[in-house]
């Protein structure tokens, strides 16, 4: 069909040229004004999902104050940046969350922390991990209750010497054919409540001291 | 020139199937089934896509030059690709959540390229659009057959989080089939999917023999071979 309209025209390199600009111009058109219609949307679906990973965390009687209004940043102990969240009762800091990665069987699984100001886990959640399922992925709350055990801990209780799984002299559950898992999510929680420890003063630092240091988005 | 739909539903579904036959896809196939509900969901983002390309390719086939047509199809597929994920992401982003991952997958399914360069380009919009609808669905029931042999073998469950990818009334679907099960790792992993995989195609060799030869036997029988019945 096509055959009838074929030209000479059709063959110059111009003609291809023109096509392939014409539809390389119209795709980029396509994705910007894609990326324009939703790029405020998926922000606040993000929000959303920040928040509803923080609550999980911080429990909400804990603070009175919007967490994502003035979260901190700060450099972890590898000079990555970190962002902070922290939730104030009246004027004093009562509850911090961020986010801790841990080395796992297959790249990085990312976690959230929620420490109260005392240093003592508020909660821990997965947000992402790449484990073998039906293995590692117990350590998401979803499949197993395993994440529940580091409620109520803190860097003295256990001492830092049990801060490790079962097969390596600690007190943590390793599950069975997956050990590089636990040890991983173990030791990214153990260096959040050492980071908790190093910067102890600038993290419980009341906002309006330090507006300086509320920067963040 | 006529067009044979159910000729194409046939072709899409089983005997030009993209897996069975083509063996094409087998990168996001063997990546996402490791439960039918991964599998049903992937195949059904890849339905669209194919679906979305077929009518696109197939109506600007009389501007496109065989010359350049392969970077076009690409930059179309990929163009339809982001869109669908960007859109997903704003407006069903619980969906979006589960299946994100899938997604941008779906640019190296080569079957899409495939169904454009083969049928779309050739062929007017509606054979084009319908074509598209058929592989794509020929393609999930590989996905959701797959995905379930897997799933039942490597983890003792079936649709599991069938909820989260089609909503709270898709829960029915969600069950246990072997309790207690230990999990069987090798069918989880890659390897597993490609061991499945093989009893499968092998599995649809048979039919189409056993097929074949009931409709021999049934020629036979017409044409007054008594000695052919079995």
């Amino acid at each position: 069909m096509s055959d009838a309209t074929e030209t000479p025209f059709r063959e110059k390199v111009g003609y291809q040229a023109l096509v392939l600009g014409l539809f390389s111009t119209l795709a980029t058109i396509l994705l910007v004004s894609g990326n324009l219609l939703t790029r405020d949307v998926i922000a606040e679906r993000q929000r959303e999902d920040l928040q509803e990973s923080l609550q999980q965390v911080m429990p909400e009687q804990l603070y009175d104050n919007d967490l994502l209004a003035a979260p901190i940043e700060l450099a972890d102990a590898d000079g990555r940046p970190l962002t902070i969240y922290r939730g104030t009762a009246g004027l004093h800091v009562s509850a911090l969350a961020w986010e801790v990665i841990g080395r796992g069987y297959a790249g990085d699984i990312r976690l959230i922390l929620g420490l109260d100001a005392k240093g003592r886990i508020l909660g821990v959640r997965v947000l992402s991990h790449a484990e073998t399922p039906g293995l590692g992925d117990k350590i998401e709350i979803a499949r197993d209750n395993w994440i529940l055990a580091f409620d109520g801990l803190s860097l003295g209780n256990p001492p830092v010497e049990r801060w490790k799984v079962d097969k390596d002299g600690g007190q943590f559950d390793s599950f069975s054919g997956a050990t590089i898992t636990p040890r991983a999510v173990v030791a990214a929680i153990e260096g959040g409540l050492h980071f908790f420890n190093d910067h102890r003063e600038t993290l419980l630092q009341p906002p309006q001291d330090k507006p300086q240091l509320d920067g963040g988005e | 020139m006529s067009t044979d739909y159910k000729r194409i539903a046939r072709d899409g579904f089983w005997d030009n199937n993209i897996v069975f036959a083509q063996a094409l896809g087998l990168c996001p196939l063997l990546a996402v089934t490791g439960t039918a509900t991964n599998g049903l969901g992937m195949g059904l983002a890849s339905t669209t896509v194919m679906v979305a390309s077929g009518l696109l390719i197939a109506s600007l086939r009389e501007f496109i030059t065989p010359q350049v047509r392969i970077p076009v199809f690409v930059l179309i597929i990929a163009v339809l690709v982001t869109l669908v994920d960007m859109s997903m992401n704003a407006w069903v982003h619980d969906l979006h959540k589960v299946l994100g991952l899938f997604i941008p997958l779906i640019v190296t399914n080569c079957a899409i390229l495939g169904r454009a360069e083969s049928f779309a380009s050739r062929n007017r919009v509606l054979p084009s659009l319908f074509d598209g609808l058929m592989m794509g669905i020929g393609f999930t029931f590989v996905l959701v057959l797959l995905g379930a042999a897997r799933e039942i073998l490597g983890s003792g469950t079936l649709f599991a989080n069938a909820a989260l990818l089609l909503g709270p009334w898709a829960s029915f679907l969600e069950s246990v089939l072997i309790p207690d099960y230990k999990g069987f790792l090798l069918i989880i992993l890659p390897p597993g999917g490609f061991i499945v995989l093989g009893f499968l195609l092998a599995g649809k060799r048979l039919i189409d023999r056993i097929i074949a030869e009931r409709a021999h036997n049934a020629a036979e029988t017409l044409t007054g071979k008594p000695e052919a019945a079995t």
